[in-house]
């Protein structure tokens, strides 16, 4: 399940870059069996004495804690569950504890995520802060930065979002045209981002900026971080086909930015977009594993709709819908293969590259399917006749379509199997289609 | 469970693709094709393939085998894949000998397994009846009688039936309505006869006629209106057998049809750099990929004797016959005029790939299954 609050754009280029294994090297001092059984002790118990029972269960989407200004709890196990994370530096278990992180190695960090595993312990806040900019902020961000932007993300106090996409820089992300001017001791930024998952609830914002309107476009990109609340920035939720979504605009009209606020090189910020997709791309299987997904089971429905005996046209179907289930099926027996074959040490880019694309292709005909197996019961978009599950049903399908288009679309993916996959050639410069 | 081959398979992968590339390439099968040759296969190679040991791989080592696996037997089909290698193994080793280890008794195991095993005898499974696979549909009646059975009928598409040393014969008998008895009929039996049937893979492939065939009960295999079980899952055997070899061919295809887009020059530029044909080739290596992970799956289903391995088995004849038949067409109209003549190979892969598809139960017979044996 590609979750929708973490969508990037769709440049084909950083869609590669998620290819590149993010560096694995062992951090901190190795660790023998007995250090490691004792580590996993410790933390089991303190787990276990300090995860609420109720928060030991898949999270549904609308009971997830957003850390930030506004935090919101809905119940008192959230609220302690979360303050007892943060107090104990868990919130970045890796990070330095100079920052308010755990301290933790690499090793550590593993256990303690396994046991959370174990224990099925809900995420106890999502910061896209923490998954993406930070571990970027920890290999490129200035001392000063570090010390200033850090803290605050440990103790879940900052909700970050995402500025990448824009009206005319989808699939081709390095279109930019947000500019950011110099003026002395600050930047002036003009424009617009698009397709910002939360912007409208978020705190702060990592953006692409063009800082160099001459450059050669991948070139004059750079990595900025700005107030949402600063004075210029508004922001406007977008209405999706499927209704509301979590998607906003972002206008940007003569915003200061102080110089300090600038993430790495001036003009460098290419290269450090294709860092932070790398982090998205490892925050969005954790996610996932945490999510409770939004899945509904096509066959059982199938059966509960479709009247028996069947007619032909009910065989028909229910043969379709059975080609769907056996397609799934053949996709998840693939994940557990690039899992094992990973595991093993062989080379999974061909079949992570093929993921993405197989997954939200196959959701968007499944639902097809199961339209056409409810009838009308299936387009029910309001009121008491259709059941919730209808009408979740009716936005799922609608929703679909936003998966073959987010986070690289299809025909983007298909680009990326051709060429770092099967190594075709390069269409020659200038040609014309 | 575990879906890769181990370090073992992969060994045994590589010393086969070595030995039928030297012993028995694409060039060998065109030449018995041209020869019209009836038996389809070189004995002297079928005679090497089991000297390499490949017909033990799947039984138990008191009869000769090997005890490595379907997961083995797979990993050797794909190498005979790609080099399109004809051989008695699927219809003798795979179908029969699975059947009499399910089916047999004691002593018909003890005296037939080895045989298999070591090339001695060679059998063939008789099952089909219509012009599809059906084992459900099944009509040749075995009448009893005082001193054994009758059998008369027809059956079709009989893999290796030419010149067997025998057949084995799936027959209704009045043991049980919806049950099937098998019977093991020695070549040379009274009232059999074969038809040599020409396919478009030239391969061996029989029509079996009998006629007032008597046999005594001895020639039984295993109890009467008791064989159901035990062929399914011989079937399941051979179905994930050629579900391999169609990956294996399947996969030489691509790389074949991958080169060409990257070598052949049109309007200046390689033909690989368009983008319409860089979709429909990155298509094919994702369908190529999900079709290895459910063969994987039914590989492994059956080695641990997994409870839905039937499903797993149709799952994987299913998804590697839709991958196949896309990506057998495009290979063909990727290569464009010189893709349609017999010069290239293509063609041959092409046209195993449809005897391939219709053996054992094609894509859509594997669909119903499925869906048949998901709801229990």
């Amino acid at each position: 399940m590609i979750p929708r609050v973490l969508v990037h754009p769709d440049d084909e280029a950083l869609a590669g870059a998620l290819r590149v294994k993010v560096d694995d090297k062992a951090k901190g001092k190795p660790m023998n069996d007995n250090d490691k059984d004792a580590f996993r002790q410790q933390v089991r118990e303190w787990l276990e004495a300090n995860c609420p029972p109720s928060l030991r269960t898949p999270t549904p989407e609308d009971e997830m804690v957003w850390g930030g200004s506004n935090v919101g709890f809905k119940t008192e196990d959230q609220r302690l569950w979360f303050e007892r994370m943060r107090d104990k530096g868990w919130f970045c278990p890796d990070w330095p504890k100079e920052y308010g992180g755990g301290g933790l190695s690499r090793q550590e960090v593993a256990i303690l995520e396994a046991e959370q595993r174990r224990l099925r312990c809900r995420p106890p806040q999502i910061n896209l802060g923490i998954w993406m900019l930070g571990p970027v902020l920890l290999e490129y961000g200035s001392e000063e930065q570090k010390k200033r932007l850090l803290p605050p993300m440990t103790r879940g106090e900052v909700r970050w979002c995402q500025g990448f996409s824009e009206p005319n820089a989808g699939s081709d992300l390095a279109n930019i045209r947000t500019t950011a001017k110099d003026a002395g001791d600050h930047f002036l930024v003009d424009g617009t981002k698009i397709w910002t998952s939360y912007g409208d609830k978020s705190d702060w914002m990592y953006a692409l900026v063009r800082t160099d309107s001459q450059a050669p476009k991948h070139q004059g990109i750079s990595l900025l971080v700005l107030d949402m609340h600063a004075p210029g920035v508004s922001v406007a939720p977008i209405h999706l086909i499927s209704g509301k979504s979590t998607f906003c605009q972002v206008f940007f009209d003569g915003v200061e930015v102080p110089k300090e606020n600038l993430i790495g090189p001036l003009n460098g910020g290419w290269s450090l977009a294709k860092k932070l997709l790398q982090h998205e791309r490892s925050a969005m299987s954790k996610f996932g594993e945490f999510s409770l997904p939004t899945h509904f089971h096509l066959m059982p429905l199938i059966q509960e709709y479709l009247p028996q005996p069947h007619t032909p046209a009910d065989t028909a179907l229910h043969a379709r819908a059975t080609a769907c289930a056996m397609e799934e099926a053949a996709y998840n027996l693939t994940v557990q293969r690039m899992g094992e074959e990973g595991q093993a040490g062989q080379d999974v880019s061909g079949l992570m590259a093929i993921m993405k694309l197989v997954h939200t292709e196959q959701e968007r005909v499944k639902f097809e399917v199961l339209l056409d197996a409810m009838g009308y019961r299936a387009l029910g978009w309001a009121g008491e006749t259709f059941t919730d599950q209808e009408k979740a049903i009716d936005k799922a399908w609608l929703n679909s379509f936003t998966q073959t288009i987010a986070g690289g679309s299809s025909e983007v993916q298909l680009n990326v199997i051709a060429k770092r996959v099967l190594d075709l050639p390069d269409a020659p410069k200038g040609a014309k289609p | 469970m575990s879906l890769v081959y181990s370090e073992e398979h992969r060994m045994l992968a590589d010393s086969a693709r070595d030995f039928l590339t030297e012993r028995s390439p694409v060039a060998a099968q065109r030449a018995l094709r041209d020869q019209e040759d009836t038996l389809g296969f070189d004995p002297t190679t079928w005679r090497e393939m089991i000297e390499l040991g490949w017909s033990g791989i799947p039984f138990a080592e008191q009869y000769g085998g090997l005890e490595f696996g379907m997961k083995g037997m797979g990993a050797v089909f794909e190498e005979l894949g790609r080099e399109l290698s004809p051989s008695p193994m699927l219809s003798s080793v795979v179908l029969a000998g699975s059947l009499i280890g399910a089916a047999g008794s004691v002593d018909q195991r003890q005296d037939w397994l080895p045989l298999l095993i070591q090339g001695e005898k060679r059998l063939a499974l008789a099952v089909d009846e219509g012009a599809r696979h059906d084992p459900s549909r099944l009509s040749l009646t075995a009448k009893r009688e005082s001193v054994g059975y009758r059998l008369s009928g027809d059956k079709v598409m009989v893999l290796d039936g030419h010149e067997a040393d025998g057949w084995i014969v799936a027959a209704r008998t009045d043991e049980g309505d919806d049950d099937v008895s098998l019977f093991l009929v020695p070549a040379g039996t009274s009232g059999v006869s074969t038809t040599r049937l020409w396919l478009v893979d030239s391969r061996n492939v029989a029509n079996l006629h009998l006629d007032n065939v008597v046999l005594d009960a001895s020639y039984l295999l295993g109890e009467p209106g008791r064989g159901k079980a035990a062929l399914e899952r011989a079937l399941d055997h051979g179905r994930v057998c050629l579900a391999a070899e169609m990956q294996g061919i399947c996969e030489t295809l691509f790389a074949t049809t991958l080169d060409y887009l990257r070598t052949r020059v049109q309007f200046d530029v390689r033909i690989g750099s368009f983008q319409a044909l860089q979709h429909r080739a990155a298509w094919l290596h994702v369908e190529l990929a999900l079709a290895r992970s459910t063969l994987m799956a039914a590989l492994d289903a059956i080695d641990r004797g997994a409870q839905d391995a039937a499903a797993q088995v149709s799952l994987a004849k299913w998804k590697v016959g839709q991958m196949a038949d896309r990506v057998g067409n495009e290979a063909v109209q990727l290569h464009g005029g010189i893709g349609v003549t017999d010069e290239l190979n293509i063609g041959l892969y092409l046209k195993r790939l449809r005897v391939a598809q219709a053996s054992l139960g094609d894509a859509d017979y594997h669909l119903a299954r499925y869906a048949e044996l998901s709801q229990e």
